[in-house]
């Protein structure tokens, strides 16, 4: 393992994130305090309880992993394509460093972001509702799970993308639709039964239910299936991340 | 110096996926501690071949070794030893000179030396810059931090890849400082270049690489011995309309409008003629008020080489 690299280039995004303090962590912190607004307080307060939850609470798992997801996704795409266009990737490409190296190195630093913006969007909402987490450590284990996971989509988007408006594409047309319909602010038993059953071909409505679960105990489907799907879009990034180095793919001529 | 090889290269070609064969069966052998420089005109397979040694490129086949090491097979260790300075001068605008030196060093999978970088920056005249954005310097102070950031992990190796195209001419004769030192210091250098004065100011041996193919591998001074021709230019006192029967034989060409002679020769042979020639010149009269010899460059000897393959 060639640590320093891998320590190098983490270090170099964590560096990359602190000079635009402003986009990486500023500007999703404001977002997520206007959807509280909105959402929370001013209609809100005329929503009764979902699931037995005060509706300004039910919302705060679901926008977390609405930032989150599209955070850890344009992170690690921007992380990734910038060398690439800017050509500074040349260096990565002739150094003594794996794929599993580079991987580990951007991924994580994309996840740290996303994980911290997770947390610093959690304190946000305490200042709006009162939370209770019931299972604070199963709570963790899908922001960071979710935040790897995400990552790694974003990091192969970056490779994938070769101008900035494919960049934009998949986060703003795929994923943030997919969240918004996901269940953020809904519990999908409040839809038809035929758009319960075409929700659930929704990929994220997996990853909001298990997050709501951890904290209040309720979800859409078994938190257990939840866990999986998790899991099985992470071992799905990998094996494109392992091909794309194998190949070469827009990395390499 | 000792003969092994710096980089091994044999049977390598690469054929791009629309068809273009970008490489024809290279082979080659650079040998530790010279300076080669690989000439070739622009879209002859310069800059892929020196991708396919540093993984930038990936071969359609044959074999590259970087001191013993498969580039491929053992690519940490082969690329330990390497260095590379793009052509592109490609940075990171809002890095420092000093982080991102630094963070190349970390990139090969070296443990931090501040006194190294120091010494490197200061070699490189970059030491009072070393907190300055990158995007504040010079396309010749780019140039040499990318030359630092190449040199960051104290390679055996280093590619320079058209280190001085569109660099002012102070700064060039700066960059050949430089590689002249590194070569002290037992670093094999690799330079393209398409400045023929390049390769004939610095290297021990060139190589011409033309459509994707080695054309000639040879000591530089051997070189410009073998393929070298003198030429004797004789400027005349009078106009000439044509050379005289007498001299026809000589191989003479009228120049200037009549006014210049010149006589090619072979500067290495027993006799050059040239004493013969002066004496006929006398006999049919030609008066010259000066006369000077100059010897075929690099680029003479270049041009006729690529076209011959033409």
């Amino acid at each position: 393992m060639n640590f320093h690299a891998i320590r190098a280039i983490y270090f170099y995004e964590m560096a990359r994130t602190f000079r635009t303090l402003m986009q990486s962590v500023i500007s999703p912190v404001i977002s997520t305090a206007l959807y509280f607004v909105v959402f929370g307080a001013a209609i809100g307060s005329r929503i009764e309880q979902v699931d037995g939850v005060s509706y300004g609470a039910f919302i705060v798992p679901g926008l977390m992993m609405l930032s989150l997801l599209t955070q850890s996704i344009s992170n690690a795409a921007f992380g990734i394509y910038f060398p690439k266009f800017v050509g500074t990737i040349y260096e990565a490409m002739s150094a003594p460093v794996s794929y599993v190296e580079l991987v580990i190195a951007y991924v994580g630093a994309a996840a740290t972001k996303a994980t911290a913006l997770g947390l610093i969007i959690l304190a946000t909402a305490t200042m709006f509702v009162d939370l209770e987490i019931q299972h604070p450590f199963v709570m963790l284990g899908f922001l960071v799970m979710t935040s790897i996971t995400f990552s790694l989509v974003g990091f192969i988007i970056g490779i994938w993308a070769d101008n900035f408006e494919k960049l934009q594409l998949v986060p703003l047309l795929i994923v943030t639709p997919l969240a918004f319909l996901g269940g953020s602010f809904y519990s999908i038993s409040m839809l038809p039964p035929f758009w319960q059953t075409v929700t659930l071909f929704n990929p994220v409505v997996y990853l909001i239910s298990g997050f709501r679960w951890a904290f209040y105990g309720v979800s859409d489907v078994p938190v257990i299936v939840s866990f999986g799907m998790t899991l099985v879009f992470l071992m799905a990034g990998l094996l494109i991340v392992r091909w794309i180095f194998k190949t070469g793919y827009r990395l390499k001529s | 110096m000792p003969t092994a090889a710096a980089i091994s290269i044999s049977g390598l070609y690469k054929t791009y996926d629309n068809g273009f064969e970008a490489l024809k069966s290279i082979d080659l052998e650079i040998r530790k501690g010279e300076i080669f420089a690989l000439l070739g005109p622009n879209g002859a397979g310069k800059t892929t071949l020196i991708g396919t040694v540093c993984g930038l490129v990936q071969p359609s086949g044959g074999t590259i070794l970087a001191d013993g090491h498969n580039v491929i097979t053992e690519f940490r260790a082969a690329r330990y030893k390497i260095g590379l300075v793009p052509q592109e001068l490609t940075t990171e605008n809002f890095e420092s000179v000093w982080a991102t030196v630094s963070f190349s060093r970390g990139l090969f999978g070296r443990s931090p030396n501040p006194a190294y970088i120091e010494q490197l920056l200061k070699d490189l005249s970059l030491w009072d810059k070393k907190d300055n954005k990158l995007m504040t310097l010079s396309g010749g102070m780019k140039r040499r931090v990318l030359i630092a950031k190449a040199l960051s992990h104290e390679p055996d190796i280093l590619f320079l890849d058209e280190p001085t195209a569109g660099v002012d001419v102070e700064l060039r004769r700066d960059m050949w400082q430089v590689v002249r030192r590194l070569k002290e210091k037992g670093v094999t250098v690799i330079l393209t270049t398409h400045y023929i004065d390049e390769a004939e100011e610095m290297a021990d041996r060139v190589g011409v690489i033309n459509k994707g193919e080695i054309v000639l591998v040879e000591e530089k001074d051997e070189l410009m011995r073998k393929l070298g021709r003198k030429q004797l230019l004789l400027q005349l006192q009078d106009k000439l309309e044509e050379i005289p029967d007498t001299l026809k034989e000589r191989g003479l060409e009228l120049a200037s409008d009549g006014y210049e002679l010149i006589f090619t020769y072979d500067a290495q042979a027993e006799r050059t003629g040239i004493a013969g020639l002066l004496e006929d010149l006398n006999a049919a009269g030609i008066r010259f008020k000066d006369l000077k010899t100059a010897q075929s460059s690099l680029e003479e000897i270049f041009v006729n080489l690529v076209r011959e393959q033409q």
